[in-house]
């Protein structure tokens, strides 16, 4: 529900702190609430908690069903 | 033959590394005539504050005279991209060049707080002069006052300026037409962020740098292009969506944007969206809003880009008839929302 | 950005638009809440509602954790700060709220009350840690996203063994709200599908939410945050309503799952248990919906270390805000909309926050209020 976006690892940096970043804006957030992040693994943050990690698969998975929404033809009623 | 001039009192110079503002210096007195005299005249240098005078006496230039006036709180006072000392040059250079003037002589008054360390002070002092040199603008004239430690902000710098404008540029506010087109001359909401993000409480680090500059030249070339120029306005506090909803007010019309035309860079979008804020509502100061007669669009965006500080000038949307006097938008998905006014300041959120 | 841009395409917004143009009986009405304050937001910011069907209605729920804040627990959190003389750390939503007495945050603030806006728990742990002689007091609010932080750092506290932190709990849960709004006469509301909220679903999952689906009979389709996913689920719920299915389905698979973010859960159950009940903005005393410390951290407890007491203040007579968090009412419906109540004068819930129903049109679609009605 709350503001929360997705943003990439970058860096470990131990007590369960880690510095993310998105389009060339890094922050320092807590992973206290993950287990096995890693860098390179893409997180949504929320008041400076990671608090999932985003599946790419699941995320081309959803991107690839809208795109082909545009190739089924009109349902029959 | 050596002439023996007269000894005078030896005056040890401001300790400019280690120093500190102190109440003296607003006294009126000699450290007052000090300071004034080894931190701002260096910086300022001009034959106006070499007399002395308390005001300086200006020739005056064809057309009509324009004066503007603006005050700077900005907290911090140094920032990636500037500092409140070329913020104060631009800032009022630009509400001259808004109106079509060719800016001429600022005056500055400083309140200074107990305790500002020296070496800021001069910093700041030679960041207004260098900026002044460079928009070919003179400080003519200030004040200097110094407030008891916690009644200011380090410093607060009070602006004005004066111009002239030639007989036949008619800019106001009050006249945009329906039909007329809406351009920026650049990226948006790149100050404010560059301030957000030394916010310590917020705590993000970014390379976002704050776009101060002086407008005049821009707005110059834009004027020789021989269009058609109805309104310019720089979108500062309150942002561009502050700008538009004023102009729209005063006009009597309504507007129309397109989101996906308007330049935003991606970490100034991206620091939006980890704080919860809306782009259109960052505060901007290097950028002008510029309404024009729909036949010159083409025309003035060329002459934007064709200047430095225009390179990524975008035709933003257009003005239309609307008693309501809505700024809309065409969302970047194809559906519609209005660009209301700011409601307080914005604050970042967490839902 | 990643996995943000992709989810705010105009090529795939069009797609969407048409396959939920092909999906609607054309003879009926679709009434979805969403009961994400986020996902009011992202509708109303990209104006999601022009590329909907026009029978295809969707009612703003009670997600907003702001909106639904008491008034009275707002008088607590300026006590605290006025009266008790401590450093009140909150998120930004709140300063603005107008509390009893005329008197709001960001007016105590003026005031003299050191209140200092964090954008996270932990930066309230630090300025505990920074000014050892002074309490500090974090004012804790929000849905099952913003808990587990705060859990986070209690137990921190806890570990450091602070004696000057403590915390305000004004957390709520998602599923009984969800269950109140839905346990209203039929009469008084018509709902024939929940859209989940994105980020709540990321930490509670998918589960919590069949037992509603089964009992109320209606489909929820979890949406992630972006207008795309929003899109999505409504093609998922017409779909449900059309084959006469009241399932969970998930549309937000990239970052939730049926069991949730168990680690998050723990958390949360080894330090906050369930208040008996706890009256909600707009919908009244809803029991076991939110949460205060347990025992074992009571001394983190603000409300037992000040001895506050919770003071009911009702809404202005005239709100009809419990009418549109309940999805029964539209903001255009409410007398003070737009006259006495605007965001800068909020009178109640759903104004005070830009996710707020009545904000939300106000900011952003008040200039449809001349054209057809929606």
């Amino acid at each position: 529900m709350c503001l929360a976006i997705p943003a990439k690892v970058i860096e470990l940096l131990g007590h369960d702190q880690a510095v993310v970043e998105m389009d060339g804006v890094r922050k320092q957030v807590s992973l206290a609430l993950l287990d096995d992040v890693i860098a390179g693994d893409y997180v949504i943050i929320h008041v400076g908690f990671a608090l999932s990690k985003v599946d790419p698969d699941e995320a081309e998975q959803t991107l690839a069903l809208f795109a082909q929404l545009g190739n089924i033809s009109a349902e029959v009623p | 033959m050596n002439v023996k001039r007269k000894a005078r009192p030896y005056v040890r110079p401001l300790d400019i590394a280690n120093g500190q503002v102190d109440m003296s210096h607003g006294s009126g007195g000699r450290a007052m005539a000090q300071l004034i005299g080894e931190m701002f005249l260096p910086e300022f240098d001009n034959s106006y504050l070499r007399e002395g005078n308390d005001s300086a006496r200006l020739p005056a230039e064809p057309g009509r005279l324009v004066m503007a006036s603006d005050a700077h709180v900005v907290s911090p006072l140094f920032f990636p991209g500037g500092d409140i000392g070329c913020l104060a040059v631009h800032g009022t250079v630009n509400d001259l060049a808004m109106m079509g003037a060719q800016p001429r002589w600022l005056s500055a008054s400083f309140i200074l707080e107990e305790g500002l360390p020296l070496a800021q002070l001069q910093q700041i002092a030679r960041s207004m002069g260098r900026a002044a040199r460079e928009a070919g603008v003179t400080i003519v004239t200030g004040d200097t006052k110094v407030v008891e430690r916690g009644k200011g902000d380090g410093v607060f710098i009070a602006t004005t300026g004066i111009g002239f404008l030639p007989e036949d540029v008619e800019i106001a506010g009050d006249r945009a037409r329906p039909g007329d087109r809406i351009l920026v001359s650049g990226t948006l909401g790149d100050h404010g962020m560059a301030i957000m993000a030394q916010r310590e409480s917020l705590g993000f680090a970014s390379a976002i740098q704050s776009d101060t500059a002086p407008l005049h030249e821009l707005v110059a070339v834009l004027l020789q292009s021989g269009a058609d120029v109805r309104v310019l306005r720089d979108p500062t506090r309150g942002g561009l969506a502050t700008t538009l909803n004023e102009i729209a007010g005063q006009s009597g019309v309504g507007m129309m944007l397109q989101e996906s035309a308007i330049p935003v860079r991606p970490a100034v979008a991206s620091a939006c969206e980890f704080l919860g804020l809306d782009p259109l509502y960052v505060a901007n100061e290097g950028k002008l809003v510029a309404i024009v007669a729909a036949e010159d669009v083409d025309v003035a965006l060329a002459a934007l880009r064709a200047h430095p500080l225009g390179r990524e000038a975008a035709i933003i949307g257009m003005v239309q008839e609307d008693p309501h006097q809505f700024v809309q938008m065409t969302t970047r998905l194809g559906g519609r929302r209005i660009v209301d006014w700011l409601s307080g300041e914005q604050l970042p959120r967490i839902c | 950005m990643k996995y943000v841009d992709e989810f705010r395409d105009a090529a795939l917004a069009q797609n969407l638009a048409r396959a939920i143009a092909a999906a609607v009986e054309p003879d009926r009405e679709y009434r979805f809440m969403e009961f994400c304050g986020g996902h009011t937001h992202a509708i109303s910011r990209y104006g999601v509602t022009d590329l909907l069907p026009s029978n295809v209605r969707l009612i703003h729920g009670p997600g907003c954790p702001v909106c639904v804040l008491p008034v009275g627990r707002l008088d607590m959190a300026i006590a605290l700060a006025l009266t008790h003389e401590v450093t009140l750390c909150t998120y930004a939503d709140t300063l603005r709220i107008p509390a009893s007495a005329g008197l709001s945050l960001m007016k105590a603030r003026a005031r003299g009350a050191d209140i200092r806006m964090v954008y996270s728990a932990a930066d309230a742990l630090t300025l505990a840690q920074q000014q050892p002689d002074k309490q500090v007091v974090f004012f804790a609010i929000g849905f099952e996203t913003t808990t587990p932080p705060t859990a986070v750092v209690i137990r921190e506290a806890a570990r450091l063994g602070l004696s000057n932190f403590s915390v305000l709990c004004c957390h709520v849960l998602t599923p009984p709200a969800m269950r109140r709004i839905l346990d209203a006469p039929a009469e008084a509301l018509a709902l024939d599908g929940l859209i989940g909220p994105a980020h709540v679903s990321t930490i509670i999952g998918s589960q919590p939410y069949e037992a509603i689906a089964t009992v109320y009979r209606k489909p929820v389709v979890i949406a992630g945050f972006e207008p795309l996913d929003v899109m999505q689920a409504i093609l998922m719920l017409v779909r449900q309503c059309r084959e006469g299915r009241a399932e969970v389905e998930n549309e937000f698979t990239r970052a939730v799952t049926r069991e949730g973010n168990r680690k998050a859960q723990h958390l949360m159950n080894e330090v906050f248990e369930l208040r008996d009940e706890f009256e909600w903005r707009g919908l009244g005393t809803i029991p076991h919906s939110a949460l205060r410390l347990r025992e074992s951290y009571a001394q983190f407890d603000a409300e037992q270390r000040f001895a506050l007491e919770f003071k009911a203040v009702a809404d202005h007579r005239g709100c009809e805000c419990g009418a549109m968090l309940r999805g029964v009412k539209h903001p255009r419906d409410c007398a003070l909309f737009a006259t006495v109540c605007t965001p800068e004068s909020p009178m109640g819930a759903c104004m005070v926050s830009s996710e707020g129903a009545c904000a939300a049109h106000y900011t952003y679609g008040r200039f449809r209020d001349g054209e057809d009605h929606r």
